[in-house]
């Protein structure tokens, strides 16, 4: 079982799943509290768009994302502000468009993209070095922002209306809020992919919910959870020579399902 | 002279081509406790929170204590209307009431500030559980918290929007008795569609149904409320959301 720690494929997988752990437990937190699971998905899926015109420039995908998913976040968040189209008939046209848009750039890039699978359901097993550091410096850059702006993004989240009432601007705050969630999809989009990142989002956050009633202990309990949880995924799907995407999320719901079992 | 809470002029303000508030004219003084009653759909909320400087009027002019309402955030207290926000948010009492404190971007709540939360909670009666999460409180007391909330600023006008619809009627005793405690340190005003609640409290009552029909004290005897207000009392329904269309 040691054994398999040595694979240098696997030390950055581990890492990876630290690094993930990180972005999920606390812009997760803020997903699940504020209730934009759904947008959040929205963002993840319309990052892919960024992915297929990171091919198509010859840029790095991951990193092509993050300007894509960023604009996808800020425009989905303003809609119902400038225009009287309600926030889910966006989330629902974004989701899909954002997809179409990656496919489209794939089919115009000459020659054969191999690894798009690894886009749409993750691999963490062949997380580079580079993707390792670019996690890394979003991860600080996350954790940077959620420690600058705490109070307003608790504020937005608990009471829009009253944010305003106290000079808050609650729209800018909220786009931020959305800014982060795309971040964070970036670096969770090699990992696990962008179908299947909305469990990481919700489940160790939403676990976690269930035994704290402060919002940066709920931040530490889902961090410390994904990692747990995402470090066992890996391991069992490296045992059973399983998709590590699709067992990470297995697990997680496992978890979520023994969870409620023992708290309802 | 002193100085009026909130000066009115003129004002008028569409949503979608559709006119929500014709041509209001009216002013609160300073120390005034005052209702606005009206239908729903009538623009009791849209004129609150003209007044709180949320919404910017099409037309006419809205002071408060002078100057323009954005620029008064902090001589006013705001408790919303809808108190059914999500009851297992990660948040206690001190944190709720400290978030009326908010001082800009990137600004500390000072020492100061957590000495104004425990003051405001002091004033609600509800310091001893400053601690507990908010879903572990009553409706009562959870409204409570929202007053403090709203007057940990020190505010000079209390702006309360529907503050019955969140309690119980057994707890409207010791609401009314909290804000004639809260009256002699500012101007109070509140909304309401069930003018038969409010009118044995308040002092004063402006009858709001798009457009302004009376603004004025209220008299002891809640009789005869269509002639003491010349507001057609048909329009305030007890509790029954229909809209009322204009007079001819």
């Amino acid at each position: 079982m040691l054994e398999l720690f040595q694979y240098q494929f696997m030390q950055r997988a581990l890492i990876a799943a630290v690094l993930v752990s990180i972005s999920c437990g606390v812009v997760g937190s803020y997903v699940v509290i504020k209730k934009i699971v759904s947008l959040s998905g929205a963002i993840s899926h319309a990052a892919f768009g960024g992915v297929g015109l990171g091919y198509f420039l010859g840029v790095n995908p991951v990193l092509a994302a993050i300007p894509f998913s960023i604009i996808s976040a800020i425009s989905i968040g303003g809609v119902k502000q400038i225009t009287n189209i309600s926030e889910d008939t966006a989330i629902g046209i974004l989701w899909s468009v954002g997809m179409a848009i990656g496919v489209i750039f794939i089919n115009l890039t000459p020659g054969y993209a191999p690894d798009l699978f690894s886009y749409l359901f993750g691999s963490i097993l062949t997380v580079s070095n580079t993707d390792l550091y670019i996690m890394f410096v979003l991860d600080l850059v996350i954790i940077a922002i959620v420690f600058l702006f705490r109070r307003e993004f608790l504020a937005v989240s608990f009471d829009e209306e009253f944010s305003n009432v106290v000079g808050l601007h609650a729209l800018l705050v909220y786009m931020l809020l959305l800014s982060l969630v795309a971040l964070s999809v970036v670096v969770l989009i090699k990992v696990v992919g962008v179908i299947l990142l909305i469990a990481l989002f919700t489940i160790p956050a939403a676990i976690s919910k269930q035994y704290t009633y402060n919002l940066r202990n709920l931040m530490i309990l889902a961090t410390i959870l994904a990692i747990i949880l995402t470090s066992l995924g890996l391991i069992l799907s490296f045992i059973f020579n399983l998709a590590s995407g699709a067992t990470i999320v297995m697990v997680l719901a496992s978890a979520f399902l023994i969870s409620y079992y023992i708290k309802g | 002279m002193t100085l009026k809470a909130v000066e009115i002029n003129h004002l008028s303000i569409k949503f979608n081509e559709q006119l929500i508030l014709n041509d209001i004219n009216f002013s609160i003084e300073e120390k005034d406790f005052m209702a606005i009653i009206g239908p729903n759909g009538g623009g009791k909320t849209t004129l609150l929170k003209v007044i709180l400087g949320i919404l910017t009027p099409d037309e006419g002019k809205v002071k408060v204590f002078g100057k323009d309402p954005k620029k008064a955030k902090d001589l006013m207290g705001y408790l919303p209307q809808r108190l059914d926000f999500d009851h297992d948010f990660p948040i206690n009492v001190f944190e709720t009431v400290l978030m009326g404190r908010y001082h800009g971007l990137l600004k500390k709540y000072s020492n100061q500030d957590h000495k104004a939360v425990i003051q405001a909670l002091k004033d609600v009666e509800m310091d001893e559980l400053k601690d507990r999460q908010i879903s572990k409180l009553s409706g009562g007391q959870m409204q409570r918290v929202f007053i403090a909330r709203a007057i940990v600023r020190d505010p000079k006008l209390l702006i309360m929007d529907e503050p019955m619809a969140s309690i119980d009627p057994e707890m409207q005793h010791s609401f009314y008795e909290l804000m004639s405690r809260l009256k002699n340190k500012m101007a109070i005003v509140l909304v309401s569609h069930d003018v038969g609640a409010v009118s044995t409290h308040v002092d004063k009552i402006a009858c709001l149904n798009q457009k302004l029909y009376y603004h004025g004290p209220v008299e002891d005897s809640a009789e005869g409320l269509e002639e003491v207000y010349h507001c057609p009392i048909e329009l305030i329904s007890h509790g029954i959301p229909h809209r009322v269309l204009k007079e001819h």
